[in-house]
């Protein structure tokens, strides 16, 4: 047996500094020194330019400037709770136990789409609704719908770059023209989408809005068929045109505030509406709607009667991710799917561990309250 | 059975089967939070993963009392012996803390925690966004301790093999060790 002398010096000082031992040594470093750079890369430390989810929210706060504790987009906002009561046509599509005929539970939250948590409402703001269906067995559903047709951009690095783009000039308090043409120019889908949300026109209120998943998902049949499928929360409230004038007459909140005036007075509802994709269809833009035609399922009513100020433990506490889904519902190939997954938890994880300051709209006491 | 100065197949099974997830989920884990395009795919396959990870780590630390590992060299220095054992404790610590950590975080975030299909855990705490924060920086950071111990243990490992040349790397080797087997036997005889 080669150096295998005395059997205590292969650990001493002058077994390890033999030349056959420095040897190993360097060959040892490189093998752990490749493995911990590949760990590097993997993690995105060695490429400034990937877009990351920190680097999503950092451009968020970049924007909005710091508003610890709020959510990064969509910020100001209201909760709100209620139920789900499914015909049972959906069972066609889906097995979802929130499908099933019955009454399902549900905690949700109305907000204005951006990152300013004081903004003040205005006609022109996105409003959004974000809602978890809490079937008694399991099988939680959480969707975000805003009340667009489509959404302006088909892939994350085309928000990333809208973001900064729609930026507002300090000088102007409005984007750069310059730069919102050079960023049409290289995302003409944008344009397009732009021009079928603008030729909607918007509701006076919360209430009586409608509010579309716009993403496409794909509902999963008891016999694991699969079909690509979009939905909305269709108001029952009549449709009424923002009204002319000043909006809300100064009050910042007006919209919330409304909103939560007629909810005191009674319960609102939506009826959720599936459609149902055709082979062909895009799945993977959401800039795109799909034909007119397509058939309609309307699965069940949602009716919401209670509101409450965000506070600790109610809907501010929840990330409405929108692939928390239940066996039955499953993501498309939609790339902005995994984008918001991802972004919604970085922005999630960073105000959990912010100290929290009380909403801009507020819940005055009394009447029905969460 | 195992020979003597050998790891006992059933515990060389857990080892490098484990070795192997684990790196996984290290790859997996660092990836995912840097990604937006995989993110869904890649989380999807790290909570499986991790939970398979703490049932696997609780079989092999019975293993382990039921089978114990071979002594290491018997002139090995006591420093050395001492830092090879710690950092086998600290090993098994976070084997066992990531999971529970990964598992509670989501717990506390009210976050549905789906294996496969339908097939969830209970949560294990209660909804408290602020724990939730404190344990989502504790997972990252025992991830990266867990990492630069791996580092520490490839290094030993191959230092082992490479300069000692001594009967540690043959005693958890997947492949067959005849000379080593001599080795050892020629080293038993004495202390006998
Ligand atoms: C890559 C594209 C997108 C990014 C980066 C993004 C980013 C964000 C972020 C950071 C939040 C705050 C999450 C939180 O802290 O809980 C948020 C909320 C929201 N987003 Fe998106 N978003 C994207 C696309 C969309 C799309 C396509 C919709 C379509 C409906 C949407 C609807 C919503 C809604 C409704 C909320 C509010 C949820 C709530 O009230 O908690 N987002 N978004
Ligand atoms: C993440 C991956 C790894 C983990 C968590 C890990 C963990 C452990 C643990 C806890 C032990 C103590 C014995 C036991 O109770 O099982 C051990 C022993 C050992 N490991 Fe690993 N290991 C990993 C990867 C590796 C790799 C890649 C190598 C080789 C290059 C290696 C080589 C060894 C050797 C030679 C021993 C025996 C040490 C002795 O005799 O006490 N391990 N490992
Ligand atoms: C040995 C087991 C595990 C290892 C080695 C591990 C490793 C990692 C790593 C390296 C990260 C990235 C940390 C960062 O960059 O901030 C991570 C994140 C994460 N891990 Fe684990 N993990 C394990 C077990 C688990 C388990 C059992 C669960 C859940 C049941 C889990 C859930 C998560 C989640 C949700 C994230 C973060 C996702 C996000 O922030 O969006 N992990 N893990």
């Amino acid at each position: 047996m080669p150096d295998h002398g005395t059997p205590s010096s292969r650990y001493g000082l002058s077994a390890l500094i033999r030349p056959r031992a420095l040897a190993s040594f360097v060959v040892i470093g490189a093998i752990v020194a490749a493995v911990a750079a590949s760990f590097a890369y993997v993690a995105g430390v060695l490429s400034p330019h990937r877009l990351t989810q920190a680097r999503m929210i950092d451009r968020f706060e970049l924007v909005n400037g710091p508003h610890p504790g709020f959510r990064r987009n969509h910020a100001k906002g209201v909760c709100v709770a209620g139920w789900f009561d499914s015909n049972g046509a959906g069972q066609r599509l889906s097995k979802a136990a929130v499908f099933r005929p019955g009454r399902t539970p549900v905690v949700g939250r109305f907000a204005l789409a951006g990152g300013m948590p004081a903004m003040a409402d205005n006609p022109k703001a996105v409003r959004s609704m974000a809602l978890s269906f809490r079937p008694a067995g399991g099988g939680e559903w959480r969707t975000g719908m805003n009340d667009i047709p489509v959404f302006p951009v088909a892939t994350p690095r085309a928000f990333y770059d809208q973001l900064l783009a729609a930026r507002p000039d300090p000088a102007t308090g409005k984007p750069d023209p310059a730069r919102m043409k050079a960023f049409l120019a290289r995302y003409p889908q944008t344009g397009q989408a732009l021009r079928l949300i603008g030729a909607q026109p918007f509701s006076s209120g919360f209430d009586n809005a409608s509010y579309n998943s716009l993403d496409a998902f794909r509902f999963v049949d008891a016999q694991g068929r699969s079909t690509p499928v979009r939905w909305s929360m269709a108001a029952v409230q009549p449709f009424a045109p923002e009204p002319a004038g000043e909006a809300g007459g100064g009050d910042p909140n007006y919209l919330f505030d409304a909103l939560v005036a007629r909810l005191r007075q009674g319960p609102l509802s939506w009826r959720l509406v599936v459609t149902v994709g055709q082979p062909g269809d895009p799945t993977n833009d959401a800039t795109r709607p799909w034909p007119a035609n397509r058939e309609h399922v309307e699965v069940g009513t949602l009716t919401l009667n209670q509101v409450e100020a965000e506070s600790p433990g109610d809907c501010r506490d929840i990330n409405f991710d929108p692939l928390v889904l239940p066996p039955g519902i499953a993501a498309s190939d939609d790339p902005l799917l995994s984008a918001r997954s991802a972004a919604y938890s970085t922005s999630f994880t960073r105000r959990a561990g912010e100290a929290k300051s009380p909403s801009a709209v507020q819940v005055p006491a009394g009447g029905k309250g969460a | 059975m195992a020979r003597p100065g050998e790891f006992p197949l059933l515990s060389r099974i857990l080892h490098w089967t484990m070795a192997a997830l684990i790196l996984a989920m290290l790859f997996i884990g660092l990836g995912m939070a840097a990604s937006l395009a995989h993110y869904h795919q890649l989380v999807a396959i790290h909570r499986p993963i991790g939970v398979l990870i703490l049932v696997l780590v609780a079989v092999r630390l019975v293993n382990r009392l039921v089978n114990p590992p071979p002594p290491l060299p018997a002139d090995m220095p006591l420093l050395l012996k001492f830092v090879a054992q710690a950092s086998h404790v600290a090993l098994y610590a976070l084997m066992f803390a990531l999971p529970l950590v990964g598992w509670g975080m989501l717990s506390a975030a009210r976050y549905p925690i789906v294996l496969f299909g339908p097939l969830r855990l209970p949560p294990i705490l209660p909804h408290d966004v602020g724990l939730y924060a404190a344990l989502r920086t504790t997972h990252t950071v025992l991830a990266l301790l867990l990492l630069a111990t791996f580092l520490a243990h490839l290094g030993a490992a191959l230092t082992h093999a490479l300069v000692f040349r001594d009967e540690v790397f043959p005693s958890m080797a997947p492949w067959a060790r005849r000379r080593v087997r001599i080795e050892a036997e020629a080293e038993a005889t004495p202390e006998v």
